[in-house]
């Protein structure tokens, strides 16, 4: 089967598409995201959504609309998070930590207490992109749509947050309501990769990109581009030799995000080596 | 209209109090030095000022405005005492924080204000690559860029060589002197507030005294403070200095 066969799926032509909105999304918030320290949000999200799924599954959401009725428990959870910061009395790590295990414990006593929809949900764990539905390829559509008109025009007071929150305070810059869009954002985008790596891989899509592109950083435009290209191509890559090998294509999309960041760091190392 | 009224600030952490009532204000054109030993408030005071720290009690103008109220953050530059534990992967280059939050893009004076601060060679290395020093040569451009009508330092100079200090100094009392820009100047070195500032504010969790040189100097409770050997060394630099404006 060659390429072009692949490509003439229908399904396969959806992954594709929502795939990369969803690797834009995630490496265009990941940059900040990293920078700032919340690498591991991404984690937590995603244990959160595990808990959210299983109250929609619970209620006896239809499946096509999980991942949208899963989306106000995340971005209430992320919005905990960042008011838990916020506190100055809980460090970043501690309060992903604390909504993390609620997510999850949350997730597992409802399905063991619902005895039926143990399968559905855990198949949320690993995802599948290629069975994203119109429902997400829309959704995805809209998010990326929202993410790069926010990044685009919000561009100033994300730098400055990103790069000291109390400098861009005395700017005058609204640091509570740009770090509120970040979350709500994070939160949307932790939702969809859900769908592209499953819950277990979903920091990954968040972090990687941003990680490879910052080690070829000459500025910070540049490594913005440069993240949301790494994770496109991870992304496509990901799918056609998922399909290929017949192997998992969040797991795929994973490792070929993690090739990118090894090759790109040992290129550094012997670049620096030859000089 | 004073630039800033401060009316009875009072800051708690934990219970206890970091600065208590303090009450001062600083007239247009002034060069006041913010002096105190450690934990004596004067960085929580200028956060306060600046809105970063919410106060249990009191209020802050600026520009005759109530902080809540005020927007017009351009005419405020300001250099904290350290960066935030500076992410040293952080991707931004020298030219891009130095502009930052700029409506416009000014290429000659991004140049001008980098040769002054000597880095306008590292206009594009990226800011974590940069020695500490440098790093604060890059954020000293950044806070005078905006040509803002009140530049705020904490600690300016701590990381800077000698020569890239003399020039920092005398580049604020140019800024003074010829553009009655108002400068207010936290640091540990009284000698510098003696030489460059015409106002004082020594700052103990409370206002221990607030005024001019000449009333510093001829105050005994000062006296009695630094001792009388410190007081006349630091208001004959004063004297030697011309900063009475």
């Amino acid at each position: 089967m060659n390429l072009l066969d692949i490509l003439s799926y229908e399904f396969v032509q959806r992954a594709m598409v929502a795939g990369m909105l969803i690797a834009a999304v995630s490496a265009l918030l990941g940059l900040f995201l990293v920078l700032r320290r919340f690498s591991l949000i991404g984690d937590g999200l995603a244990h959160t959504t595990f808990g959210s799924v299983a109250v929609v599954l619970l209620i006896g959401i239809s499946p096509l609309y999980v991942t949208l009725a899963a989306l106000p428990l995340v971005m209430a959870s992320s919005l905990a998070i960042y008011k838990l910061t916020s506190s100055r009395k809980i460090n970043a790590d501690s309060a992903i930590g604390i909504i993390s295990s609620l997510g999850i414990a949350s997730g597992i006593i409802l399905a063991s207490l619902s005895g039926g929809f143990n399968v559905d949900l855990f198949s949320y764990l690993f995802g599948n992109i290629l069975t994203v539905n119109n429902t997400e390829l829309l959704l995805s559509f809209i998010v990326f749509l929202i993410v790069v008109v926010v990044v685009f025009y919000f561009y100033d007071d994300l730098f400055a947050v990103t790069f000291d929150q109390e400098l861009a305070q005395s700017m005058g810059i609204k640091t509570r309501r740009i770090n509120v869009i970040l979350f709500l954002l994070t939160a949307i985008a932790a939702v969809l990769a859900m769908k592209v790596a499953g819950i277990m891989l979903v920091s990954a899509l968040l972090i990687l990109p941003a990680l490879t592109a910052l080690q070829l950083a000459v500025s910070f435009r540049t490594t913005m581009i440069a993240a949301v290209v790494f994770s496109i191509v991870a992304v496509v890559c990901g799918i056609i030799f998922a399909f290929l090998l017949n192997l998992p294509a969040g797991a795929m999309i994973v490792l070929f995000n993690i090739c990118f960041l090894f090759l790109v760091f040992v290129a550094k190392k012997l670049s620096h080596l030859r000089r | 209209m004073p630039i800033i009224r401060v009316d009875d600030l009072t800051f708690r952490y934990n219970g206890l109090d970091v600065i208590s009532n303090i009450t001062f204000s600083v007239e247009k054109g002034t060069y006041l030095g913010i002096v105190g030993p450690n934990g004596s408030g004067k960085s929580t005071l200028i956060k306060c000022i600046l809105g970063i720290l919410q106060p249990e009690q009191g209020r802050v103008e600026l520009f005759g405005k109530p902080l809540d109220r005020f927007r017009h953050w351009a005419k405020i530059g300001y250099l904290p005492q350290r960066l935030n534990a500076l992410n040293t992967h952080f991707p931004g280059t020298v030219e891009e924080i130095v502009q930052m939050g700029l409506p416009k893009k000014d290429a000659a004076t991004l140049r001008r204000t980098l040769e002054t601060m000597a880095i306008g060679h590292l206009a594009s290395r990226l800011i974590g690559e940069l020695s500490y020093g440098e790093q604060q040569r890059a954020m000293l451009a950044r806070a005078l860029m905006r040509r803002p009508q009140l530049l705020i330092f904490d600690e300016p100079t701590t990381a800077l060589d000698p020569e890239t200090r003399e020039i920092f100094y005398a580049l604020t009392k140019t800024l003074n002197h010829r553009e009655g820009t108002t400068i207010i100047l936290i640091t540990h070195d009284i000698g510098i507030i003696g030489q460059y500032a015409q106002n004082l504010l020594y700052l103990d969790k409370k206002v221990i005294f607030s005024g001019t040189f000449k009333d510093f100097c001829s105050s005994g409770d000062m006296t009695g403070l630094f001792g009388p050997k410190s007081q006349h060394i630091i208001c004959h630099q004063h004297d030697q200095s011309g900063a009475c404006g």
